[in-house]
Order: C-alpha cells, then sequence, then structure tokens
C-alpha cells in the first residue's frame, strides 16, 4: 500500500456501486429536506422496505425481478403513508422523532422471530440477484478500467444501472423543481403559513413529496439488494440515515446535483481515511494502540465529525447555496 | 469564536490519541477468503471451539479451517468462483446441531466468491433436538460493507422476560420488571426533556451519554488503570475550564478568562498524557456505588462542557435549530465510536452483582440487584421533583423550560441555568446507564437503544416537562415488558415506539404537556 493506492482506492470507491446506491437515496432525502424542509431521519426504513421487497419476492415465492422491485416500492408507499398521516400536520422536531422510530420499528419487526419463514430474520435472505446478473453484458470475472481503477465486470454492470437510475433521478428532480408544484413545494419549506394562506393543501403537497422521496430511497435499497446479492436487517441501522445526511449536507442541500457530488466527496473521503488509517497503523505501525476493527469506528467518528464540522463552517455543503439553507423550526 | 471551536474539537482528538488502547494485532489485507465465527447458542459471547470445517473447489478440497477459541475460522481461497463449504458434523460438540437455513442444508452450501471479497458466512448452531429459538440472534457475521464488521453481536430484546406461573403471576412479575424498566427510563429521560424545554433542541447524544455513565462506572469499578486515569485526567481539566467559565466570568477579563480556562484543559490532557505513560502502575479499584457516583459526576462535566463549549457558541451564531439536530447527530455518533475505540465493542457485566439469591416479596420475586435499581431510583426521582420543586435554581430551570424569552426578561440568567440543566442532564443520563448496565448488559450500543424508548417517553409525558418525563418513563416500561405477555420479546420496544405514534395521534402535546396549537 502506498499514497497513490491509497488515492486509486478511495477514486474507486468514489465511482463504485455502494456511492451510487447511497447518491440514490440521497436523492430521495433532498427532496424532503433540501427542498421541502422536511426533517426525515428515517430514509433506511424505506431502503429497508424496498431492499426486503425484492429479497422476499425474489427470494422466497421465486418471482422475477422486476415484481420485485415493483413489491419494494409499493412498501415503501404504503410506510410513507402510515408515516405522513400522524406527523406531518405536527412540528418538524415531532418528524424527525417519529422517522428515526420508525425506521427502527421496522428493522426490528423485520428481524424479529416470528418474521423469519419471510425475511429470513437476523440471517437475512441471499442469492437475490440472479435475473439480475442474466442481463450482464459484461464479462463478469474480467476487470474492466484503467491502470490501477478497475472494476469486476458484475459490479460495472450494477454501476451502469445505478449511475443511470441516478441521472434519471436527477432529471426528474430538475423537471419537478422547476414546475408550478416545485415552486409550492420551495414555499412551504419556507413559510409554510404562507403558502397554507394561498389556499394550497400543505399536507397534501407534505404527503406527495414523502412518498416521492420514499419511492426513490426505496429505489436504493433494491438496487442494494441487487448489488449484494444478499440483505440482512442489521445493514439497516439509522447510521446509514446518518451517512445519508451527511452526503447531503456535504454535497449541498436544495441543489440538484447536490446529491451526486455528495456520494462521491463522502465515500472518497471515507475510503481514503480508511486506507490512511490503515496505511499509518499496519503498514508503519504508527498507531500501536488501535486493533483491527477500531478503524472501521474510527471511521464512523470521522463520519460524525464531518457531519458537525459541516454544518460550522459551511452548512450549504460543496455546491449549495447559503440562503437555500436558512430553514428553520418555527 | 469560531477559532475557539477548532481548537476545542482539536484538543479531544489529541486527548483521544493520547489515551493508551490495546496493542494492536496485525491485519492481513487482500486475497479472497471464506470467515466467519461459529458461537455458542446458548451463551452468545462465547465461540464454539474446534469445529472443521471444509472448502471443495468441484471435487478438490482446497482448505480446512478448525475453530479457535473465540468461535472464529477462515480459508484463504485461491481466487474468485463458486465453493461448496462443508460442516463436519462430527467435530460439532454433541450438544449443538447445525442450524438449517435457505442456503446451508445437512451442513453444506455453496458460496460464490467475487474478488478481492472476504467473505463472511453464517454458520449458526443450535441446541440439539431442540428446533425452537429463544431468540435467534447469533448471527455471526454481518457482511455490512461500509460499517465496522464488529457490532453484529448488538442484537435487541435481550430482556429475559419471567418465565412460567400463572398469567396473574406473570402479569405481577413483569409489572414489576417495568416498573423498573421504566424508573430507568425515567432517570435518563428528564435531562433530555428539560434540554429540549430550555433549548428547544432535540439532543441525540443523550443515549450515548447514558453509554458514557455505563461505561466509565465499569472501568472504574473493574480496576482503574492507564486508561481510566488519564479520562479522569481529561474531565478533570475539562470540568475545571467549565467550573472557572461559569464563576469567574464577571471577576476576570476576557483573555485571562479564556486563557485560565485553556490551561486548565490544557493541564488536564499533559496529565492524561502523563498518566497514560505511567499506564498500568497506577492501578487502583472502587465498588461499583463510589464508581457509579464518579460516572455521574464526570457526566455531568459531559454534559455542562458540551453546551459551554459547542452549544453556546452555536447558540450565539444563531445556528438554526434543524442544523443543530444535525450536529448532536454527528456528536452521537463521535462519542458512540469513540466509545468503543476506547472500551471495545464486547457485552460485559459489572462483577459481583451477576448470580444474586432471589428475594421474595410476596407474588413478586426478584434479585437484591433489582430492589437497590429500584430504591435508588425512586430516591434519585424524588430528590429532582424537590429540587425543581422547591429551589431557586429547580424553579429557575423549570422557568427557563417553560418560556425561555419571559424567563430571561424576568431577570433570570439563562445561559447559566442552561448550562446547569445540562450538567444535571449529563449526571442523571450517566446515572441511567449505571443503573441500565446493571441491570442488562453493558455494551457500546445500549445507550442508542435506549434513546429511542427515552424519545417515547419524552413525548408520552410532554416535550419540555420534567415529570412527564418521568411519567412516560414509566408507561413507557410497563408497556415494554408487558407487550411481552402476548407478543414477541424482541418486539417490545416496537411497542413502545407504537405507543408514541398513537400519542402523536391523539395528543400531539403529551400527557402533561399544555395544549398548544403544534404545526
Amino acid at each position: 500500500m502506498d499514497i497513490l493506492s491509497i488515492l486509486a482506492e478511495s477514486v474507486r470507491s468514489a465511482l463504485g456501486p455502494i456511492a451510487a446506491i447511497y447518491a440514490l437515496a440521497a436523492i430521495g432525502l433532498n427532496l424532503h429536506f433540501g427542498y421541502t424542509g422536511l426533517l426525515n431521519f428515517g430514509q433506511v426504513g424505506f431502503m429497508l422496505v424496498g431492499a426486503y421487497g425484492v429479497g422476499i419476492s425474489v427470494s422466497v415465492f421465486g418471482l422475477p425481478l422486476l415484481v420485485g422491485f415493483g413489491v419494494g416500492l409499493l412498501c415503501a408507499l404504503v410506510l410513507a403513508l402510515l408515516l405522513g398521516i400522524p406527523t406531518l400536520r405536527l412540528r418538524a422536531d415531532y418528524l424527525s422523532i417519529t422517522t428515526i422510530a420508525a425506521a427502527e420499528v421496522v428493522r426490528l419487526v423485520y428481524r424479529a422471530g416470528f418474521a423469519e419463514p419471510l425475511t429470513g430474520g437476523v440471517y437475512g435472505l441471499q442469492n437475490l440477484a440472479g435475473g439480475f446478473r442474466e442481463l450482464n453484458p459484461f464479462e463478469p470475472g474480467a476487470r474492466y478500467g484503467i491502470g490501477d481503477l478497475t472494476y469486476t465486470g458484475t459490479h460495472l454492470w450494477t454501476m451502469v444501472v445505478t449511475w443511470s437510475l441516478v441521472l434519471l433521478m436527477v432529471g426528474l428532480t430538475w423537471l419537478l423543481i422547476h414546475s408550478p408544484w416545485g415552486r409550492v413545494i420551495k414555499g412551504i419549506r419556507e413559510d409554510e403559513d404562507a403558502v397554507r394562506s394561498l389556499g394550497k393543501n400543505v399536507f397534501a403537497y407534505k404527503m406527495q413529496i414523502l412518498v416521492l422521496g420514499g419511492l426513490i430511497g426505496a429505489l436504493a435499497g433494491c438496487m442494494m439488494a441487487v448489488h449484494q446479492a444478499s440483505i440482512q436487517p442489521d445493514q439497516f441501522k439509522p447510521q446509514v440515515t446518518f451517512f445519508l445526511w451527511a452526503i447531503l449536507l456535504l454535497g449541498g442541500a436544495g441543489r440538484v446535483f447536490g446529491p451526486v457530488i455528495g456520494a462521491m466527496a463522502f465515500w472518497f473521503l471515507m475510503s481514503f481515511t480508511d486506507g490512511l488509517l490503515k496505511y499509518l497503523g499496519s503498514d508503519l505501525g504508527l498507531m500501536p494502540f488501535l486493533d483491527g476493527p477500531d478503524y472501521g469506528a474510527l471511521q464512523l467518528a470521522f463520519a460524525g465529525l464531518m457531519l458537525v464540522l459541516l454544518i460550522v463552517f459551511r452548512p450549504q455543503g460543496l455546491i449549495g447555496d447559503r440562503k437555500e439553507m436558512l430553514i428553520n423550526v418555527k | 469564536m469560531r477559532t475557539r471551536l477548532v481548537t476545542v474539537l482539536l484538543a479531544l482528538i489529541t486527548a483521544i490519541l493520547v489515551i493508551p488502547g490495546p496493542a494492536a494485532t496485525a491485519d492481513e489485507q487482500g486475497g479472497e477468503a471464506l470467515q466467519g465465527q461459529i458461537r455458542n447458542p446458548d451463551d452468545r459471547d462465547q465461540g464454539v471451539e474446534g469445529i472443521m470445517i471444509q472448502v471443495f473447489d468441484g471435487a478438490d478440497e482446497i482448505g480446512a479451517a478448525e475453530t479457535d477459541s473465540d468461535g472464529n475460522w477462515a480459508v484463504e481461497l485461491p481466487g474468485p468462483g463458486t465453493y461448496r463449504v462443508v460442516v463436519d458434523q462430527e467435530s460439532v460438540p454433541a450438544e449443538f446441531s447445525v442450524r438449517e437455513t435457505a442456503i446451508l442444508v445437512d451442513g453444506e452450501t455453496e458460496v460464490e466468491v467475487e474478488a478481492n471479497d472476504q467473505r463472511p458466512l453464517i454458520i449458526a448452531l443450535e441446541s440439539a433436538g431442540g428446533g425452537d429459538e429463544p431468540s435467534g440472534a447469533q448471527s455471526p457475521s454481518d457482511t455490512d460493507s461500509e460499517g465496522p464488521g464488529d457490532d453484529a453481536a448488538a442484537e435487541e430484546g435481550d430482556v429475559a422476560p419471567a418465565t412460567g406461573g400463572s398469567f396473574g403471576n406473570r402479569v405481577i412479575q413483569l409489572t414489576a420488571a417495568g416498573l423498573l424498566f421504566g424508573l430507568v427510563i425515567a432517570i435518563s429521560a428528564i435531562g433530555l426533556s428539560l434540554i429540549f424545554g430550555s433549548t428547544k433542541m432535540i439532543n441525540f447524544a443523550h443515549g450515548d451519554m447514558v453509554t458514557f455513565g455505563a461505561m466509565v462506572a465499569l472501568v472504574f469499578s473493574s480496576g482503574a488503570a492507564g486508561l481510566g486515569n488519564s479520562l479522569l485526567a481529561i474531565f478533570a481539566g475539562l470540568g475545571g475550564a467549565v467550573l472557572i467559565g461559569a464563576f469567574l466570568e464577571t471577576r476576570l477579563t476576557r483573555t485571562v478568562l479564556i486563557v485560565a480556562q485553556w490551561s486548565s484543559i490544557f493541564a488536564g490532557i499533559v496529565l492524561a498524557t502523563v498518566l497514560g505513560v505511567l499506564g498500568d502502575s497506577v492501578g487502583w479499584e472502587v465498588p461499583l456505588w463510589i464508581a457509579a457516583g464518579i460516572a455521574v459526576v464526570m457526566g455531568a462535566v459531559l454534559g455542562a462542557s458540551m453546551e459551554r463549549y459547542i452549544w453556546r457558541p452555536l447558540r450565539r451564531r444563531h445556528v438554526a435549530l434543524i442544523q443543530m439536530f444535525i450536529v448532536s447527530i454527528g456528536l452521537a455518533l463521535i462519542l458512540r465510536h469513540v466509545i468503543l475505540v476506547l472500551f471495545g465493542a464486547d457485552r460485559s457485566r459489572y462483577a459481583g452483582f451477576q448470580i444474586q439469591e432471589v428475594v421474595r416479596l410476596g407474588p413478586i420475586s426478584m434479585p437484591p440487584r433489582d430492589l437497590v435499581i429500584m430504591g435508588v431510583s425512586v430516591v434519585v426521582l424524588v430528590l429532582v421533583a424537590c429540587l425543581l420543586q422547591f429551589t431557586r435554581i429547580g424553579k429557575a430551570m423549570r422557568a427557563v423550560s417553560d418560556n425561555r424569552d419571559l424567563a430571561e426578561s424576568s431577570g433570570i440568567d439563562v445561559d447559566r441555568v442552561t448550562l446547569y440543566v445540562w450538567g444535571l442532564g449529563g449526571g442523571l443520563a450517566a446515572l441511567g446507564g449505571v443503573l441500565y448496565g446493571l441491570n442488562q448488559v453493558v455494551q457500546y450500543e445500549m445507550g442508542f437503544r435506549l434513546l429511542l424508548l427515552m424519545f417515547a417517553a419524552v413525548i408520552l409525558g410532554g416535550l419540555g416537562t420534567a415529570y412527564g418525563a418521568m411519567v412516560g418513563g414509566i408507561a413507557v416500561g410497563l408497556v415494554a415488558m408487558l407487550s411481552t405477555l402476548w407478543f414477541p420479546s424482541q418486539l417490545m420496544q416496537a411497542w413502545a415506539l407504537a405507543l408514541m405514534i398513537l400519542m402523536l395521534l391523539v395528543r400531539p402535546q403529551g400527557l402533561l404537556g399544555r395544549a398548544e396549537r403544534v404545526g
């Protein structure tokens, strides 16, 4: 390991399938928070129901993959409605607590013993990607790329599909936000009461955006199931949501390309710090007090530090507009 | 202000770096491998030794491995491809058998390994003859590709509800257990509610302050060496700085004040380094109740210094509340994982309180430690209620919590009261952590799990009211425990959170909250 290979590895993960999946989920969160000001701390719940929609359909019932995607999106729709009805009329801080709690409840239910025939309990589901990999036009074992920057055919195929979805959703966001509907949405973020006094049904608009962002999150979950070919409930802990927030704030909330730039920058930084720590620790022996698993923990602590520093020093993120981030809880 | 924040963060990082930790082990990277950990189904902290695992490519055996004393095994593979893994049923101890799953049939499975993939493989055991799973949580490994691989051991619902006996008897037992659990939640949640009341901020780091208390008490009660001494020194430095800031603010000029605070923190860090270098030669050990006292003081210092050096500067800069939530989430991540690095991911218990003769009180039987927990909780709750009801500072806290602007205009030093609220909240959270850890296990994620129940408690009782947090905490504890009468115990958290969502639907201001227009 030298600095160059650490850099190559970081670029690899910045463009890789995981970054694409997180970018997709962050686009949903951007619709919630960046444009509407909804404090959704449970985006991972949408990813979970999406992933399990694919998982249960494909692995348990043997249905085709596309049906699985449909089931996942349908589950996300139901979850968004269930979440939205009690909380969207309340203040933003209630929504934040309820969403984080609901995402945990969903995870607990999916991993509980009685759900095991369907969800596989704590063991999760496996062998989910068959249908997806059959469509792969690339050679699965071969490596594609230049120099140190290579991907296997399987990963390249996932990347092509997921990044295309990301671009599609970016386009959709742009179109929506520049429509009359999008102006109402941004109006809700700036001043809900003003929008209400213009005769708009704020609750309905909020519900629509919650469903839409949730569906995009579920799509990211579906791609996650397909990418890993296996899912466990414990992959969907609340820290995934916190990563998504870091991505959104790093890129710039309320910007169409914010989540995409953010996801790339975030995974570059995560991979880079991880590689650097391991290089300094294991190869050079400079950090004798760190144990193997500690590197992962330090990486997560670093994500937390990044959130704090970003909010304090650059709340608008890399490409954001400072005015867009002056959202306040009333 | 900006530079001060940066320096505080930098100082904290240096402090973390100078604290000694366990010695490093080299971790190999690169190449393909299959690995996993086989755990004892009866005691998930224990691995099972001596199980043979063979890996085949077609008919050729590629490698074999035997689990070590912790149940770990790993087989290096020549390259990516599909392999057949066979668990040698003969080598599995007679009291266990290999658990059948969708892909693992008869101890055999096929796995696909990609390039550079250190793929974990799940092999679980079950008690021989019994197909019924107690809690189904011996997931041996985690394929999580971005998080640390060691948080798989965390599982929910490890409270074993009382079993056996008639239905009425179980109701009484579970009510007692629920009351105990509720009291612990109430103690931890008062701070959360008061902090929300006085600053309108939801402190997502509160759960990790609970963990902090439990961990610190564990360190001091099981022998504090380098790590404990260093932590103590750093917190003494921080506490000194907070006290200097709070009490000498009016008497000293601004520059002298800042220099004094910094020298206090710096002295703490220097002392911590010295003690860290001395390491185990300055070892000492105190009984748990003294350790709990130390933990409460350190928790109070942690809360107060967070308010003094992070939240107050942020409020002065008029950072919006949503941004503050996100900062607190960031702080929670930092705190949780620093705790993980310092104290490790093991689940441990306070020594000496495990096996106790059960005391019978009428229909209720519980170990003496649970009675002590209940007694301590009730006394502390009464004391806190007296503090809030009868003392000057308590009245000021309730006033600030009720209406910050009105309190300020009637001459209350709001900043100072907020500092006290954070100190009180931090201390109570640490105490809650010790009690929770005494009742169950100490683990780095325990606080986060409790945090969701604390949210449920404060919303149920009414956000911002201290008494509401008490009532809500006990209600949440009772609901969680009594739900296990009819539903699986893994879902008890889910029921508590469902209760919270129900409350938001019918009475968003909570049980004791004043009806106001929300939203």
